[in-house]
Order: C-alpha cells, then structure tokens, then sequence
C-alpha cells in the first residue's frame, strides 16, 4: 500500500524490507495506522527515512533503535516488553487471576454458609404450623 | 461480609469512573489534556543536531545558536497550510514580546508562503529556517505542526508541546517552566 511507486526503492528485496518495518511503526497522527498505511506527512517522512537508511546499509535492528531514540516505544505497534510495558503485557494474566480469586472466594462463601441457630430453627417451625 | 458495602462497591466504582471521565473530557475541551499526544523520546536529552538553511529573505539560525547557553530558548515548528498554528500564533508573540528567545522552523513549506504568513501576522522569531522537505524535523521526534520544545541553558529539552500553544498551555505550563528554569 506504500502509497507512491516513486518513493519505492529500486531493489525489490530492499523495499520488502522497508515495507516489514514500515508495518511495525505506527503513524502516529492516524488511528492505529501503520506509516505504510497513511497517506498523512508524518507517514511519508517516515517512510521515506526508512527507505534512506536501508540504502545506506543499515541493519533491521538499527533501524528500529534509530527511530525508537527520537519518537521513543510509543512509535512501535508492537510494543516491546520492558519494565515500563511489563503490566501491560502482564495485565491479561492478571485480570485472569483477580476473576478466578473472585470466583473462588464467592464459591467457598456460599459454601460455608452459617447453619440456623435454635431460635431459627424454633421460629421456622413456628411460622410453618402457622 | 457487609452486603450493602458490596452493593454500594460497584455504584462507588461508576461513579468514580465518571468524574474522572468528566474531568479527563473538561481537560480535554480546555486544551490542557491530549489522549493522543506522544511523550518527547528527546526529553532531558541534548537538542539534536540542526543545520537549516535561513528562511528566504529572513535572519536564520545555526546549530550553535541553540547551544550559547544562558537564558531558556523556544524552538518552534510552524507551516503556513497549519491551522491551529494560527491559533497558536498570538501567544508566541506574547512570548516574544516578553523577551524570549524564539527560533522558528518552517516545517514542509513555501518559502514564499512561510514568509507570507509572517508578514500577515508577525515575527515571533528572533531567526527563522527551513526544513522544507522534513528531514531534520524527524531528528527532532517532531510528528506534526505546531511542535514547540523548550531548552534549557544547556540546550536540552526540557518540555515539548505537540500541538498549539494555547492560552491555558501558556499559563498553565510553559510560563511557570519559563520562570523555573530562567
């Protein structure tokens, strides 16, 4: 979808190069929008920096750190797992486990639910015979 | 367990959950909130390297002039086909007015049309260039205009609004860092 033909580059392996990390970095002026999906500034800019940096024989990796020093984690998609990031990505686990503690707890309450006491007991029978 | 406590749990939690929505929403309208802004990766690190050529027909700056030290100085990104950097304009006048160093970078612009808009509505800068193809705004984390950073003596940055510096911005944050940090 890398909008413009003309801002490819000439060797194909290259540009899928260009194009794998371009889906990982989100255009960060869209809606959760890659830069290879938005037609916005921003994107373009990015696309093209990208496309420099490959043609001057930068590594994947490199890349990434290049642009994750100037527009920090948030650039990323995918973001990765850091001690900044850790409760986010441990948050399904964690709200697994505060359902299931919940259910629990409800369960072994209702099980242990206080037998009637004599006066109960004697009221009960009372209020049956009527 | 108390029952009513647990009945009057969840009633507690909504409505907790809509007065902090309604304040979030209030912040938002005044301009004091972004959901969408982006921390600045460059904060409290060194500006980067900036080398532009001048605005046609205007005073340019050098990467040395955001490295002289003194007094905090305020790099602004504009564009002419930028909405709310009209909006944003009357308060880096104000600014300027008030004696702060302001350097300006026309952000993927005419020259002619950058030049044509400060003369409508005045210079705030006291040097103004042009990145016309938005390269070296990339350096900066710059995802927009208006972006507007604050350095310090020692050319770092210390703050970075992406988006206009409104009124309430102004007030509210960038004079009070201004005094802090003179």
């Amino acid at each position: 979808m890398s909008a413009d033909p003309a801002e490819q580059l000439p060797d194909p392996a290259q540009e899928e190069r260009a194009q794998s990390i371009g889906r990982e970095l989100r255009c960060l002026v869209c809606e959760g929008q890659s830069i290879e999906d938005s037609n916005s500034l921003f994107a373009a800019d990015m696309r093209r920096a990208v496309r420099e940096r490959i043609a001057a024989g930068d590594s994947d990796s490199q890349i990434m750190t290049w642009v994750t020093a100037r527009y920090g984690d948030m650039v990323r998609l995918r973001p990765p797992f850091s001690a900044g990031t850790a409760l986010l990505w441990a948050s399904p686990v964690l709200f697994a486990a505060a359902g299931l503690g919940a259910a629990l707890l409800l369960r072994r309450r209702r099980a242990t639910v206080a037998p009637l006491t004599a006066t109960e007991r004697a009221r009960i029978e009372a209020l049956r015979k009527g | 367990m108390n029952r009513r406590w647990l009945l009057a749990a969840p009633l507690g939690i909504a409505a907790a959950a809509g007065a902090g929505f309604y304040a979030m929403l209030a912040r938002m309208n005044e301009g004091r909130f972004d959901p969408r802004g982006v921390p600045s990766a460059l904060l409290d690190k060194p500006a980067p390297v900036t080398s532009l050529p001048a605005l046609d027909g205007h005073q340019g700056w050098t990467d040395a002039d955001l490295r002289k030290g003194g007094a905090p100085l305020l790099v602004n990104f504009f564009a002419s086909w930028c909405v709310p950097c009209v909006i944003e304009h009357p308060q880096l006048m104000t600014l300027s007015r008030q004696g702060v160093r302001i350097l300006g970078v026309a952000y993927r612009d005419k020259p002619a049309d950058s030049a044509r808009f400060l003369a409508q509505r005045g210079n705030p800068f006291a040097g103004v260039v042009s990145d016309a193809e938005g390269r070296a705004s990339l350096e900066w984390g710059l995802y927009g205009v208006p972006e507007t950073y604050l350095l310090d003596g020692a050319a770092r940055v210390r703050w970075r609004m992406a988006g206009p510096v409104t009124e309430e911005i102004l007030a509210d944050q960038l004079q009070p860092l201004l005094r802090r940090i003179a």
